[in-house]
């Protein structure tokens, strides 16, 4: 129950016209300037872009960078292997992360509470210093290969970094905990009796896991692996840091795009059709989201 | 039932090893005393003792945590305000795209949101002539914004959860409505608005991505100039650099869950 | 209006009118198509204790919510002594509530809750801290004002939220199921604590309750709500005693109902003819009904005696029957008895003689008796 304003009083008013102002000049408006320069062209000039409106009044539009992107076949292969990395590292997450989330919400309340500290403090480190902690790790030089050798694995040191496999190491290991918390939030709200009562009633562990556990724990895995996958769709560093020269993911491409080719509306029309990719999804979570706070009220 | 715990046993093993080995080896080998990162060449302390004369990084650590600090304040207002509409507020005009303003910035890839922010002071500044030089005011207002979402997330759910009757007594009791907020609401969402300035302080203070795209030239954020150096390769000083945050950070997070905790068994 | 003060005897009873402090006309909430209060009227007198009493969904929630100013009514008004107070926000209202969960604010120790109203009223300091210990006596807390309310138990809390309604010296005061997370010999304690409370100060109570009980026992008057609408106001006795509908009979306390048809009406009784009875019974008849209609005769298990043989007093209802089933609960014995249509029935007796033996067994053959006084005639 609202807190049975009359409507319209006055500082209501305000405390929604704060942040909503706020939102709409530095959150909205943004996106529609993205969407007016990806329909400009380039000009040498500060901004390096053609104005909206020309000389002599008329709009000035052209949507040459739109059908660039959609006839330039790198543009297609980097959006299409941006999509497969991001689902990599979601299903990648989901494999390591789920049975965490799982053991960690069977535990007891004191061990379960360091477990989840535990699961956060990396998140609370700089992003940036773990992925470089991965680069030290991955090196020919690094630890890993350094062990191998002294163990007498391998010879020659195997190369790990610049390669798909470095990039998904680091995108599994910056967004894990982006899914277990999610994972673990739905696990731990679930009846943990019901998996005893499915086994008593006959079935087998493997059965009732995917019969009681796995769909009643359907929402936190769609809020997790969204939660992956739309900010890996647009990740920068990791693949700049730890993959090679020929990865080339939809963050780099515009970084590069907008800092090195100085090509702003090519820039920006890259960022609309990530955006229109990522639509579906984001509409997808924020429709699960509100249908579990519903069914959880 | 014993096997399927070894089974899930063993994977968190595994998964807490794979968390923190990486940070371990980091920590390690900042006591490397060789200029080549991961050989090993004796313990030393000498790239710490270094670090604290790089005038570059004292600059870089000052400009973060100023931004930090200022954004982290900002978003935790704004937040809770958005939070307080989200929850207590009825329907009004604008509510839907509201709440949606209020959800994306929460999952938007970073690249878009610092593009999209760095158009629009550009824009900004052709039109108004401000701001004039990109830096500590336009990462300030960056961060602010994708920060807000986080603090509105925290403290919406508080609210949810939170006794409505409480409200209703104290209105009964004379209160009127916006006095309630300050006497009632806002004391007990305290705990997680101060939840949501940290998480907000973190936020910023660990932002490469957005900071890349709306600073200027002169304004260099802690992790910006991590990532110039990092670009190179790994190095001795950045290990040292690592090791540091990582250990001030662990010490932060635990003490803060400890307090968390004992305040809540005293209840 | 002191409830010694009732004539008990004379069944209808509100005071009149020159006395009437809560005037509730026309009150109607609906939510979307749901109606949950339609169209009630109500007149409650200066220092009563009324109740409202009904099942959940009846209603009476809502209806107290309209009172305290939580819900704007779909129609009607309400006024409190003479000021119609319905376009009012709680904050503005001579009324105060006393929730069911207490709502006890958990960031003041028990000093500051209960000042807290007289805070918002801008009343200085000095007389806030004579009030807030004298209401510390009043209800018993004198040692507790510094003590947090997680540091109290649930009655403790109840008294704390007592205590900070109170200390406005509101007009009215409204309960919701006040006694309801109580256990068993706290809520007894209580209930004589509220009402002498009550007495003491001669604030007007309004009490919301599910339980027939501490209506019963706490109230001068009582509401019986059921789907939005009152059913019966009255007080405790009359409602007991003399229902005016089959619900309202049969939702407080315990009673047996035989349907049957009029078949003589004479000065003072009826005759009603009752298959389930499996004979004719008569009742005193007060009510307007005609030969051939059907009624329902309703006893109270209590008015109901058992004998072993047949019963010397004819003016009294006797029919033949079985011990089905009995209970002993210490101060009263409960008994089912089967008559010979089939219908079961409840009797309840004291237990006046302290001995080992019972009076009847199962499937002992008895006469179950009542004098036609005793019985109730149901239209509704």
């Amino acid at each position: 129950m609202a807190l049975q304003i009359r409507q319209g009083a006055l500082w209501q008013r305000i405390t929604i016209a704060v942040p909503y102002l706020w939102l709409f000049v530095f959150f909205l408006l943004p996106f529609g300037i993205i969407l007016k320069i990806s329909l400009a062209d380039p000009v040498i000039a500060q901004p390096p872009f053609t104005p909206f409106f020309d000389a002599d009044g008329g709009l000035s539009i052209t949507i040459d960078n739109f059908l660039f992107l959609l006839t330039d076949k790198l543009y297609a292969v980097t959006y299409i292997k941006s999509i497969f990395m991001a689902a990599t590292a979601m299903v990648l997450c989901l494999a390591l992360g789920f049975p965490m989330a799982y053991g960690i919400a069977r535990a007891n309340p004191t061990t379960r509470s360091l477990l989840l500290l535990l699961i956060v403090l990396p998140f609370w480190i700089s992003f940036l210093l773990r992925v470089y902690a991965w680069m030290g790790l991955l090196n020919n030089y690094g630890v890993i290969n350094n062990f191998l050798m002294w163990v007498g694995f391998i010879d020659q040191p195997i190369q790990m970094m610049y390669t798909d496999f470095a990039i998904f190491i680091g995108l599994t290991y910056t967004y894990l905990p982006f899914m277990i918390l999610p994972l673990y939030a739905t696990l731990e709200r679930m009846d943990l009796d019901l998996v005893d009562a499915a086994q008593d009633l006959g079935a087998s562990r493997t059965i009732a896991f995917w019969d009681i556990t796995w769909p009643l724990a359907r929402p936190g895995v769609i809020a997790g692996c969204l939660l992956v996958f739309i900010p890996a769709m647009g990740e920068y560093v990791i693949p700049y840091l730890l993959g090679g020269p020929d990865t080339l993911l939809i963050g780099r491409v515009l970084f590069d795009e907008f800092f090195v080719n100085r090509d702003w509306p090519l820039a920006s029309s890259v960022a609309i059709m990530l955006l229109l990719i990522l639509v579906v999804p984001i509409v997808f979570l924020q429709r699960s989201q509100a249908r579990d706070a519903e069914a959880t009220s | 039932m014993k096997k399927q715990s070894r089974f899930v046993f063993s994977v968190l093993v595994f998964g807490y090893a794979f968390l923190y080995i990486p940070l371990a080896s980091v920590i390690v080998y900042s006591f490397n005393d060789s200029k080549l990162a991961t050989v090993w060449g004796g313990f030393s302390t000498r790239w710490y003792v270094e670090l604290f004369k790089n005038e570059q990084i004292l600059d870089a650590a000052f400009l973060s945590l100023r931004i930090a600090s200022t954004s982290a304040t900002l978003a935790t207002i704004f937040g809770t305000m958005a939070g307080l509409i989200l929850v207590r507020f009825g329907r009004f005009r604008g509510q839907t795209l509201f709440s949606g303003m209020i959800i994306a910035p929460l999952v938007m890839p970073e690249v878009i949101t610092g593009l999209s922010l760095l158009l629009l002071f550009v824009s900004l500044q052709q039109l108004i002539g401000w701001p004039g030089q990109r830096g500590f005011m336009t990462i300030t207002i960056a961060h602010t914004t994708f920060s807000m979402a986080y603090v509105a997330v925290i403290v919406r759910s508080r609210l949810a959860t939170m006794d409505e009757s409480l409200e209703e007594a104290a209105m009964d009791l004379g209160c009127r409505p916006l006095r309630i907020v300050f006497d009632i609401t806002l004391p007990l969402i305290a705990p997680a608005m101060i939840a949501g300035w940290l998480l907000a302080f973190t936020l910023s203070l660990d932002d490469l991505v957005i900071a890349s795209f709306v600073s200027g030239p002169g304004s260099s954020t802690l992790p910006m100039y991590i990532f110039s150096k990092v670009k190179l390769g790994v190095t001795p000083d950045i290990n040292a650099l690592a090791s540091l945050i990582i250990l001030v950070i662990s010490i932060l997070v635990f003490t803060a869950w400890f307090i968390a905790r004992r305040s809540e068994s005293r209840v | 209006m002191r409830r010694a003060d009732y004539d008990t005897e004379n069944l209808s009873i509100m005071t009149d009118k020159s006395e009437t402090f809560i005037r509730i006309r026309g009150i109607s909430k609906k939510f979307g198509d749901f109606t949950a209060v339609d169209d009630v009227n109500l007149d409650i007198g200066r220092g009563e204790l009324f109740s409202i009493l009904g099942g959940s969904g009846c209603g009476k929630s809502t209806l107290l919510r309209v009172m305290a100013g939580f819900e704007t009514p779909t129609a009607g008004t309400i006024e409190i002594d003479g000021v119609d107070i319905t376009e009012l926000p709680p904050y503005e209202r001579p009324v105060n509530m006393m929730f069911q969960s207490y709502a006890i604010f958990p960031h003041m120790n028990v000093e500051k809750n209960i000042a807290y109203g007289l805070r918002k009223d801008h009343v200085d300091n000095k007389e806030i801290a004579q009030r807030v210990d004298d209401m510390l006596e009043l209800v018993q807390l004198v040692d507790f004002r510094e003590r947090k309310p997680n540091q109290l138990s649930g009655g403790q809390r109840q008294r704390v939220a007592l205590a900070r309604a109170l200390i406005k010296r509101p007009k009215v005061l409204l309960l919701d199921e006040p006694l309801a997370a109580l256990d068993k010999k706290l809520r007894e304690q209580t209930q004589f604590e509220l009402m002498n409370i009550q007495d003491e100060l001669g604030i007007t109570f309004v009490v919301v309750t599910h339980d027939q009980e501490e209506a019963m026992t706490l109230s001068t008057r009582i509401a019986v709500m059921e789907e939005g609408r009152f059913l019966q106001v009255g007080p405790p006795k009359e409602i007991y005693e003399f229902p005016e509908s089959r619900f309202v009979a049969d939702f407080i306390g315990t009673i047996n109902m035989f349907e049957g048809k009029v078949s003589r009406v004479g000065d003072e009784t009826i005759s009603v003819e009752s298959a389930e009875a499996g004979t004719s019974l008569r009742a005193l008849g007060n009510h307007d009904v005609e030969v051939g209609q059907s009624v329902c005769i309703a006893v109270r298990p209590e008015k109901i005696f058992i004998t072993k043989h047949e019963p010397d007093n004819d003016d009294d209802v006797r029919i033949r029957g079985v011990v089905d089933d009995l209970g002993y609960l210490g101060n009263l014995s409960l008994y089912r008895i089967r008559l010979e249509s089939g219908k079961m029935i409840q009797v309840s007796s004291q237990n006046r003689r302290r001995s080992t033996k019972r009076f009847v067994e199962w499937e002992d053959k008895i006469w179950v008796s009542w004098r036609p006084r005793s019985a109730i005639v149901l239209t509704d």
